[in-house]
């Protein structure tokens, strides 16, 4: 299991380099001059602000620079808002992103869990193909329609009961946080409720389940020791690539409920060219999710044994 | 003594082996006839296929079925929800209205018989009233709203001086539609009196025939006589907010969504295709070299790489920007196509009949594409179905927050982007391109499942 997983964090730390080299060649392809909107009036200031942010060295000196400060934690000042430093912005709004997209996680995997497991329990009846219908059309939605109708239909409530039940936008309490961490955990419930479905079928039909019947053990013993857990697994294995999905789809359910979070920032910067927050941001969310990813197979590995054979 | 054994030619005729040979019932199915066989056997999955089939004729057909501009802008109908086609009256050229005055007979804080000085249009909505004595002046509200409920008395539109002023003409921005107006007097120190006067007014669109003729709506300007009717461009699902035909920008955007859509996952499909198949088939250094590079790129996080891509690439000025799109989908769309073709070609290649083909003394060519490629493809057409969706949703995922298709060019992502603005007011500016959206990842969905069945091998012969 050590083996196991010092070599996942190894591989980890490459990949975050390989991600932390990707973006530095991407921006520095990006045509325009990031300082042509700053207020460089003369030949000296322009001089002097390029000295500021490094850009009067040569690119491989750069990327060393680059690279140090990555490891020193540390991404440099904002370009475009003077003075900030790119730590502080994302040690602001980066908790925000963070709380919404854990709510989220929570809200598919409960859910798809929940909705597999009983379309699974009552095939081919009722239940089992409202929810897959409903699934169908909960993958074929994109998160922003789902988003803004649900907001419509928020002010529609809140009109109807003459008080404010849930807020359409903003952010601060729990009670921001439902409908916009519901919205976005939406695709992926949906996903993992396919899986789920299939993969509590494909249990329901193997030997161990039909020994365990004619043990004479309890229905209810079945379903949550040998079918729930084991049909689980499948489920927790997508779970890295699901967090990966969610925080970046964030940026849309960010903008449309008009939360202060980190993907809001890394569109402005896109927009602004604002260097060191687009490298920042960048590699710090790469960062993130291949971490995710890692802690999600870990678990894995403890969950199944059969992983860490490999 | 001996018997004579007669044998006639016919005791050495060979006796014909009457095996009872095993006719089958039916003819043998390829693989792909029973795939097919099963595909049309679903209703669901056939209807998906059709749904598909249409979709694409739209995008390459609809803009010549429905010829109309989609950067045309209507000014005359701005934000119009569907609705049947309108005709306009034809008028006069507008004539500028002197302004009524009449001596204040009447004491009180409330002007009585307000009235039309003559019918209301969307030219001019001209009201006359009679005025109060000791009146400081009166301002007129205009509502879209019915006033009475709740005294709103919507935008004070105007304010006349004086108290025999006993006018008011309404130019502003009218549209033919209810409007429900208010007169209120103001004392001498320009105080409002609660009380108003209310008057339900229905304008009438009407156009007159100078600016039917600027506008393109007839020839010469002289053939239409006040009082005509002519009919406005149609608009079947309305317009957006600069008055451009939706159904237009739907058609002229089904051909950008979709060939993204539909390129993108084509080309990173091959790419992985010939990526995955090269590492699965050379194995070794080589294959590990392939599939780490792949791992890689699969490592990134794919939004924010696909929006640094997208501006490293750069628009030019006039350029719909679909090209940098379909580049970055490209680059950071094959890997998981790659890994699964590899995985499919070592599972292949592991199979009894290819080891025998090989004995036979197969060249490595017949047994790419006798044996690799052909049990491969099912796999490899599930794939492109279910990357389709997934493209059309990065483009209008990229769309809508203003990093994918430059403007004025028509994607449903980023109309979708201009219609949530005004979702409140106008919501057909949203739903349109949302249901068109959702309509098509679900055609495409719905058809990859369906071909995921009808492809598996284990379902071969069954119904």
């Amino acid at each position: 299991m050590l083996t196991y997983t010092l070599k996942r964090i190894l591989q980890g730390i490459v990949t975050v380099w390989f991600i932390a080299t990707a973006t530095f060649v991407a921006m520095h392809a990006v045509p325009g001059d990031p300082l042509a909107n700053q207020r460089a009036t003369n030949e000296q200031i322009q001089r002097n602000l390029e000295q500021r942010y490094g850009l009067d060295r040569p690119v491989s000196e750069q990327y060393v620079v680059f690279l140090g400060g990555i490891l020193r934690g540390d991404f440099g000042i904002s370009f475009t808002q003077e003075n900030r430093r790119v730590n502080d912005i994302i040690r602001e709004n980066f908790p925000v992103s963070a709380t919404l997209g854990i709510l989220a996680v929570a809200f598919a995997a409960l859910g798809g869990i929940l909705f597999g497991a009983l379309t699974a329990l009552f095939r081919d009846r009722l239940p089992d193909l409202v929810i897959m219908f409903l699934v169908i059309l909960a993958i074929s939605v994109p998160s922003f329609v789902v988003a803004a109708f649900s907001q419509l239909a928020l002010v529609d409530i809140n009109v109807y009961l003459g008080f404010s039940l849930l807020p359409v936008a903003g952010w601060g309490t729990l009670r921001h946080m439902i409908v916009p961490s519901m919205v976005l955990g939406l695709g992926t419930m949906a996903y993992l409720t396919r899986l789920m479905r299939s993969s509590m079928l494909e249990i329901t039909s193997s030997d161990f389940i039909r020994t365990a019947r004619a043990k004479g053990l309890p229905p209810a013993r079945i379903f949550l020791k040998h079918q729930l857990r084991n049909a689980v697994l499948p489920v927790v294995t997508v779970l890295g690539p699901a967090i990966a999905a969610i925080t970046t789809g964030g940026f849309v359910v960010e903008l449309v409920f008009a939360i202060p979070g980190l993907g809001r920032y890394f569109v402005e910067a896109v927009q602004q060219l604002d260097y060191t927050v687009i490298m920042g941001t960048t590699v710090f969310y790469g960062a993130f999710l291949v971490s995710m990813v890692i802690v999600v197979d870990l678990l894995y590995g403890w969950i199944d044994p059969r992983v860490r054979v490999e | 003594m001996s018997v004579a054994v007669r044998f006639s030619p016919a005791d050495f005729e060979p006796v014909t082996a009457r095996r009872q040979l095993q006719v089958s019932s039916r003819p043998s199915l390829s693989y792909w006839q029973d795939s097919w066989r099963r595909l049309k056997g679903s209703r669901r999955t056939f209807a998906s296929l059709c749904a598909v089939m249409a979709l694409g004729a739209m995008a390459v057909a609809g803009p010549w079925v429905w010829s109309v501009d989609p950067a045309a802008q209507d000014i005359d109908q701005i934000s119009q929800a569907p609705a049947w086609p309108s005709s306009a009256l034809i008028v006069p050229p507008y004539t500028p209205w002197a302004a009524v005055t009449a001596t204040p007979t009447q004491a009180g804080d409330v002007v009585t018989n307000l009235r039309l000085a003559e019918p209301a249009s969307t030219q001019a909505v001209r009201l006359v009233w009679e005025p109060v004595v000791g009146a400081a002046g009166y301002v007129v509200y205009r509502s879209v709203y019915d006033t009475a409920p709740d005294r709103a008395l919507g935008l004070p539109i105007g304010e006349v001086l004086g108290a025999d002023q006993a006018s008011f003409e309404d130019r502003l921005d009218l549209e033919p539609r209810r409007y429900w107006y208010s007169v209120v007097v103001t004392d001498e120190n320009r105080a409002e009196q609660s009380a108003y006067a209310a008057l339900t007014v229905d304008t009438v669109r009407t156009v007159s025939a100078g600016d039917a003729e600027l506008r393109g709506w007839v020839e010469d300007a002289t053939v239409l006589a006040p009082g005509d009717q002519i009919d406005l461009p149609y608009h079947p699902l309305g317009t957006d907010y600069l008055g451009r035909d939706m159904l237009a920008r739907l058609l002229y955007g089904a051909r950008v969504s979709l060939f993204i859509g539909v390129v993108a996952p084509l080309l990173f499909v091959l790419v992985g295709v010939v990526w995955g198949s090269a590492a699965g088939f050379l194995g070794g250094r080589v294959d590990q070299l392939l599939m780490r590079v792949a791992d890689f790129v699969i490592a990134l996080p794919f939004l924010l790489f696909m929006i640094l891509f997208k501006i490293a690439f750069g628009i030019g000025p006039g350029e719909s920007g679909v090209f940098p799109m379909l580049v970055a989908l490209v680059l950071l769309g094959w890997p998981s196509t790659a890994r699964l073709v590899r995985g499919q070609i070592l599972q292949v290649r592991q199979e009894g009949y290819v080891a025998a083909s090989q004995l036979l003394g197969a060249r490595t060519g017949y047994l790419v594409f006798r044996h690799m490629i052909p049990q491969t493809m099912g796999v490899i057409l599930v794939t492109l179905t279910f990357a389709v969706p997934s493209a059309i949703f990065t483009e209008a995922f990229l769309s809508f927050i203003g990093m994918g298709v430059a403007p004025p060019t028509p994607s449903w992502g980023s109309m979708a982007n201009e219609g949530i603005r005004t979702m409140l007011s106008h919501p057909h500016e949203l739903l349109f391109p949302a249901l068109i959206i959702s309509a098509t990842v679900l055609a495409f969905n719905l058809l990859g499942d369906g071909l995921r069945d009808a492809l598996d091998v284990r379902m071969r012969g069954r119904e």
